[in-house]
């Protein structure tokens, strides 16, 4: 469903957006019932003249069924949407492929500065790229991020990688994505951190491999 | 006289706990008459509920037309957008609808629902408005101190509200912080006087299965109140401590740890959500009873659901929390917690759409609005599941579906449970009935302008609007013709909405001077409140009454009356 308005870009966007339709069928069930028995009863028993009201108490063993049943089948869709929302996420958040790629992402007021960790592969070491609100990838390849804040709570969003993640001042907060598709998309802040929240637009920008190398060899020189 | 509860002033023939005031400053300003406080808390957030209206269209009309005049306000800067969505929602929670729902209706309720001539402890409720009131002062003067208003939205999250330096607002943070920390005081206050009023002043031959509904409903909403604002009140103290004296607990240069402050304030935040629900929800169910002449179904089966969901949301509250940076694995818990709490709040809402099995509905403005609650409500509570779910979350949070679904929540709650409620007992409130037309007409405008207000947001969440951004014109992905036209929607949605109250201020007042005078029991309703005289007198009650049913025995077979008062003897 989410594709329908934001293109899938990452490994796992595919999962998030299953769950989200999963989610949204069962629930949509609901509501049509309720509203539909809700609208119903109340064009039904509309006042009419001569017609009084019954005396129904819902204590009685066949009124309650009315409630009980409803209830067991709530159980058996939240014990379904449960089961498959631990299952999404913990392909989302924690069975983490190793890593091919690194990148330190380190977000302050009001920006955001990646630094790519190069031919090497290292973090901190002297070939690493550092660029300001642009983060460069490669197709296909997994990237572990490690996000840190300067200043307050940030939070870094990729609507396209279906990926948010706050950045806590203090604490390196780790994380992973494996773009699969070509673009440029934004990178958006999604935690208030003041005046400038609006103007810390990033962008991500996903590479193929000749691409991405030609990039590294720009930087370089 | 059968054994019931104590009773606070004796029976018949009384004289009133404390003498009638008769100046206008003893009777209309100091009072300790807990209708006249009830009606304060209540005119007080009305007026902040305007105020807070007003504000969403200051910002909406920012949103949707960046960075040109708004008409009326001026153009609204990063500093000034920042503070009026974090006032938007913090008055309309902690000065509408709290005001509103649980010390509005709760003082004028309370002693006339169980039958006493006033609140335990009268004075403590005259305290409670006036700390109230000056809590109201103090959010007010925030706004408008040098510096602007506070902008670090209303979940306050540290760093940045703990620092001028961060959130440039020196004056406008602690003040902020000040006025909620006060509202606090005022609202522990008023929910002890609750609790004790109705364990102890409920007229004799009301057990507690025989207490209406909403009364139920109010006394549970304080005791949740009451438990969980300890911690915030601390992490308030906190954190007032980091701003005006340098103090650094939730800063992590010197080993404080901001996501200390998520976790205290999320453990009120989220009880918070059902202290203003179960008022609301109460309401709902008194009128839905009165005007579908139906004994209300399954009255216990609702009181448990309504006691499971308050123990449970105690538990739900790290689901604020799924990316703020906490341990990957708590999310299954609080996954598994929160989805469990749509079992009570489902029954609930079966329970209600049954009790209009049967029923003889009459349409009159109060049932509208309590109809429309449980129609409105359901939206939001189905789309919460989406946000409950850890894994959706990553994608959603912070997103204008996470905007559209708490509204959704919080519209019925505040502003349909206000409508219900002041519709419905305005007879007894003011001796006079509201006018009927107009009644509809500023329902039918308010209730279809909303859901053009929220809906478009579903969408626009799910596109990729990200909260609390002033503006979308950097983003390439989101300043589209095509989201455009959505929040333009939103906000000519809000406006028309907004224009329909004043259907509303003229009903008020036009009803208030000219209103066809009310009888005592105008609905024909059952609850010991239509006893008393409307409006009722100092001491509510000529002849203090006694119970001897439950409140909600319509249409009873074999009687004449389709209803039967709970103070009629057999």
């Amino acid at each position: 469903m989410i594709a329908y308005l934001v293109p899938q870009a990452s490994s796992y966007a595919g999962h998030i957006d299953w769950l989200f339709t999963l989610i949204l069928v069962t629930v949509g069930f609901w509501f049509l019932l309720a509203e539909g028995a809700f609208f119903w009863l109340c064009f039904r028993f509309r006042r009419r003249d001569g017609v009084a009201g019954q005396y129904v108490t819902g204590t009685r063993k066949e009124e309650k069924r009315w409630i009980s049943w409803p209830h067991y089948l709530v159980i058996a869709c939240d014990v379904v949407l449960i089961v498959a929302t631990v299952y999404v996420w913990l392909e989302v958040k924690q069975n983490i492929p190793p890593a091919d790629e690194r990148v330190r992402i380190v977000a302050q007021q009001w920006a955001w500065v990646f630094v790519h960790a190069g031919a090497d592969g290292k973090l901190g070491t002297p070939d690493d790229i550092v660029t300001v609100d642009e983060l460069h990838v490669q197709l296909d390849r997994v990237y572990q991020f490690e996000l840190m804040s300067k200043d307050v709570l940030h939070s870094f969003s990729v609507p396209v990688f279906r990926l948010k993640q706050d950045a806590v001042p203090g604490r390196t907060i780790s994380g992973w994505f494996k773009p699969t598709q070509r673009g440029r998309f934004d990178i958006q802040c999604a935690e208030i951190c003041g005046l400038g929240h609006a103007l810390m637009p990033g962008h991500v920008v996903i590479e193929s491999q000749e691409e991405h190398q030609a990039w590294m060899r720009a930087q370089r020189t | 006289m059968d054994a019931g509860p104590a009773h606070v002033s004796g029976t018949a023939g009384h004289a009133p706990a404390h003498p009638e005031p008769m100046s206008f400053w003893r009777k209309y300003v100091f009072s300790t008459d807990h209708k006249m406080i009830g009606m304060q808390y209540m005119f007080t957030g009305i007026v902040m509920g305007l105020l807070g209206g007003l504000m969403a269209y200051a910002f909406r009309m920012q949103l949707t037309f960046p960075g040109e005049a708004v008409p009326g306000v001026g153009v609204v800067t990063p500093n000034l957008y920042n503070a009026l969505v974090t006032n938007h929602g913090s008055i309309m929670i902690f000065w509408f609808a709290m005001p509103v729902l649980i010390a509005g209706f709760g003082n004028f309720l309370i002693p006339l629902m169980i039958g006493c001539d006033d609140m335990a402890f009268p004075r403590i409720n005259r305290l409670s408005y006036q700390i109230f009131f000056l809590s109201a002062v103090v959010i007010l003067v925030s706004l408008v101190v040098p510096g602007g208003g506070f902008g670090g939205a209303w979940t306050a999250y540290p760093p940045l509200s703990a620092s001028a330096a961060y959130n440039h607002t020196p004056l406008g943070a602690p003040l902020w912080l000040l006025a909620v920390a006060l509202e606090f005081v005022a609202f522990l206050l008023g929910g002890i006087n609750f609790v004790t009023t109705v364990m102890n002043a409920r007229a004799p031959g009301m057990g507690i299965w025989e207490i209406p509904i909403v009364v139920w409903m109010i006394i549970v909403a304080s005791i949740l109140f009451m438990a969980s604002v300890g911690p915030l009140i601390a992490g308030a103290v906190l954190l007032l401590l980091d701003q005006v004296v340098g103090t650094q607990f939730f800063d992590p240069r010197a080993g404080g740890d901001p996501l200390l402050w998520q976790h205290l304030f999320w453990f009120f935040g989220h009880p918070e959500v059902y202290v203003v629900l179960l008022p609301a929800l109460g309401m709902t169910a008194e009128v839905m009873a009165v005007f579908a002449r139906k004994k209300l179904f399954a009255y216990k089966i609702i009181l448990y659901s309504v006691f499971a969901t308050g123990v449970l949301s105690f538990v739900v509250w790290a689901h604020h929390q799924f990316v703020a940076g906490i341990d990957p694995r708590m999310a299954h818990v609080f996954t598994v917690t929160t989805l469990l709490i749509s079992i009570p709040i489902a029954e609930v809402t079966f329970a209600y759409i049954a009790t209009l099995w049967g029923a003889s509905i009459e349409f009159r403005t109060p049932m509208l609005w309590a109809l429309s609650f449980v129609a409105e409500f359901m939206i939001g509570g189905v789309t919460g599941i989406f946000l409950g779910a850890s894994a959706t979350d990553i994608y959603l949070h912070d997103s204008y579906f996470v905007v559209a679904h708490f509204h959704y929540t919080f519209f019925p709650i505040a502003v349909i449970g206000f409508f219900t409620g002041f519709t419905y007992w305005f007879p007894k409130m003011f001796g006079r009935m509201m006018n009927e037309t107009l009644g509809k007409i500023h329902f039918w405008g308010t209730i279809i302008a909303v859901n053009f207000v929220f809906i478009p947001m579903f969408i626009t969440g799910i596109a990729g609007d990200h909260r609390r951004i002033y503006t979308y014109q950097l983003f390439s992905q989101l300043a589209t013709d095509g989201l455009g036209r959505l929040r333009l929607v939103s906000t000519l949605g809000l406006i028309v909405m907004l224009l329909f109250q004043l259907v509303f201020v003229v009903n008020l007042i036009v009803s208030l001077v000219a209103g066809r005078r009310a009888e005592r029991n105008p609905w024909r309703a059952n609850t010991l409140e239509w006893v008393a005289p409307s409006p009722p007198p100092h001491g509510n009650f000529a002849e203090m009454p006694t119970v001897y049913r439950g409140p909600y025995e319509y249409s009873v077979p074999g009687r004449r009356e389709d209803y039967w008062p709970q103070n009629v003897p057999a």
